[in-house]
């Protein structure tokens, strides 16, 4: 296997009315890397990662995930070793119950069924929902939703996770409860978000994208420590490491 | 409708279905044993002549049966079945008017041949019906499909029931949230008007298209290559298998034998 096992070069995409999405987008991730990719509304984040999953192709440049390049050719292999979790569970839960959804993917895969209820039983467990086993995906709430929609991930075993703004629509408890889920994963992580504060606590490392290009790319605390970038970027440094608001310290 | 009348429908659509988690005698039957009597039930009902009244009632015994064998509370399948009677009634109502042949006297009501089909009608349906509400209530509409599938019934029409089953609460909701907002900013008008109601519709339509490429991405991510494969491993058993014969034997006598007309012969003698 590849030393690097995502790799972009130099990746350009426009969407089909011109609008350009990515302008030249390089970089890397290693094993066992968990990386924040931050920036502002329309800065590419969601495109960057549906390259990932092979949805979307590059117009120039190419995506490597492992030793695959991601092509229509190789989508299967792709697939197999990196996991999308969409920004809505409500359009990854589509089956009529969470057992179900969540063994949609290793029942694809071609596992043997006794194999696909370990997995099943081992995802549910892994995010705290094994008592939603049976229920449908519409009567739960959003936290519920999102645990449902990792487990689905999760029960593919893949090498990597990539999230789209896993704590959007979350409650300030449900949030704290996938913050510490994140934590735990040993996984190579790309997670797409706004909520700078869950940045800090799960990753070591941010992209920061503007405009369809890299702006930063580096630790967190030194991203985070760098006003003049985040402003430019349209962001701010998180909540916590912001100056107490009557004290100003 | 108004978004609050959506929304009130909406918390009661689900509720048949999760009355199937119910561990019953009825909800252990397995499903495609369920589905073949329900199917031979119907097409029973359907058979019948359209004068045909006293004979359908002893069929009535198999929905009163899974009614109170699946433990299904009466109160949410009445509610269904006045639902959607108004087709039934539009169908019958005018059987009265244009079948005027007498067929005998109640006293000073003359009973024509018409009322006695729209009464064959009403039947008919109420039985169908709840034969079929019953059928989800106890099985539940995925095992349904998985039965559907077992059955080879195309897959392309399966996933579409489950997948319209699914969304529809995904997308009743999009149309509520959409009209809750255009009532909100139109205090005098709070329904749309007929050009508002286009671009609204047309807006509903784009979100949908969009979703449903959503959807398609988010399978395309975990594997899908065109088949559903529904992980549920169906079971049957002698009971199953008696369940369905009896019941379909059952079916065949009422259709051969006027059940209540021989009762009638012999408890009260053969009559004028």
């Amino acid at each position: 296997m590849s030393h690097h096992l995502v790799r972009l070069e130099d990746v350009h995409f426009d969407y089909p009315d011109g609008t350009p999405a990515l302008q030249g987008v390089s970089f890397e991730l290693h094993h066992g890397e968990s990386v924040g990719l931050v920036g502002a509304n329309g800065a590419g984040k969601s495109t960057l990662l549906l390259h990932l999953a092979g949805v979307l192709f590059p117009s120039s440049g190419m995506v490597r995930v492992g030793d695959w390049p991601v092509t229509p050719e190789t989508l299967s292999h792709v697939r197999r070793s990196l996991g999308l979790v969409f920004q809505d569970p409500d359009d990854q839960l589509f089956m009529p119950t969470v057992a179900d959804d969540v063994a949609f993917g290793p029942l694809n895969l071609g596992l043997p069924d006794d194999e696909v209820e370990a997995r099943v039983s081992g995802a549910l467990q892994r995010v705290g929902a094994a008592a939603l086993r049976s229920r449908p995906p519409y009567r739960l709430s959003g936290g519920e939703k999102r645990a449902a929609a990792i487990a689905s991930v999760l029960a593919m075993s893949p090498d990597i996770l990539v999230m789209d703004e896993p704590s959007a629509g979350l409650d300030p408890a449900a949030r704290r409860r996938l913050i510490g889920l994140l934590r735990s994963f040993e996984h190579t992580k790309i997670v797409a978000t706004h909520d700078l504060d869950l940045v800090l606590d799960v990753c070591a490392r941010i992209v920061v994208l503007r405009e369809g290009r890299v702006a930063a790319d580096g630790p967190t605390a030194s991203i985070f420590g760098d006003a003049s970038l985040l402003g430019a970027c349209h962001l701010e440094k998180p909540l916590r490491l912001q100056g107490c608001p009557r004290c100003g310290e | 409708m108004r978004a609050d009348g959506i929304t009130a429908a909406l918390s009661h659509l689900g509720r048949l279905d999760e009355l199937a988690g119910a561990n019953t005698p009825i909800g252990r039957v397995d499903p495609r044993a369920k589905l073949v009597t329900t199917l031979a039930f119907l097409v029973t009902v359907a058979s019948y002549g359209r004068h045909e009244l006293s004979a359908l009632l002893p069929l009535a015994a198999y929905p009163i049966f899974l009614l109170a064998l699946g433990d299904v509370p009466l109160r949410p399948i009445l509610w269904r079945l006045a639902l959607v009677s108004p087709f039934a009634v539009l169908v019958g109502t005018f059987e009265p008017l244009l079948d005027r042949q007498p067929l005998g006297a109640l006293g000073p009501v003359v009973l024509t041949a018409g009322w006695l089909s729209f009464a064959s009608i009403l039947l008919r349906f109420a039985l169908s019906v709840s034969a079929a509400l019953l059928l989800v209530a106890t099985t539940g509409l995925d095992a349904v499909a998985a039965a559907l599938a077992w059955f080879r019934v195309p897959k392309v029409l399966v996933v579409q029931l489950l997948f319209l089953y699914r969304y529809l609460f995904v997308l009743s909701e999009e149309v509520a949230r959409a009209l809750r907002a255009h009532a909100l900013r139109s205090p005098s008008h709070p329904r749309p008007r007929m050009r508002v109601a286009g671009s609204m519709l047309g807006q509903i339509l784009l979100r949908t298209l969009d979703r449903a490429q959503r959807i398609h991405a988010a399978m395309l991510c975990r594997g899908f290559d065109g088949h559903v494969r529904l992980g549920r491993s169906l079971h049957a058993g002698s009971s199953d298998a008696a369940f369905m014969a009896g019941w379909c034997a059952f079916f065949g006598v009422c259709r051969l034998v006027d059940i209540p007309r021989v009762l009638g012969v012999a408890l009260f003698g053969a009559g004028r």
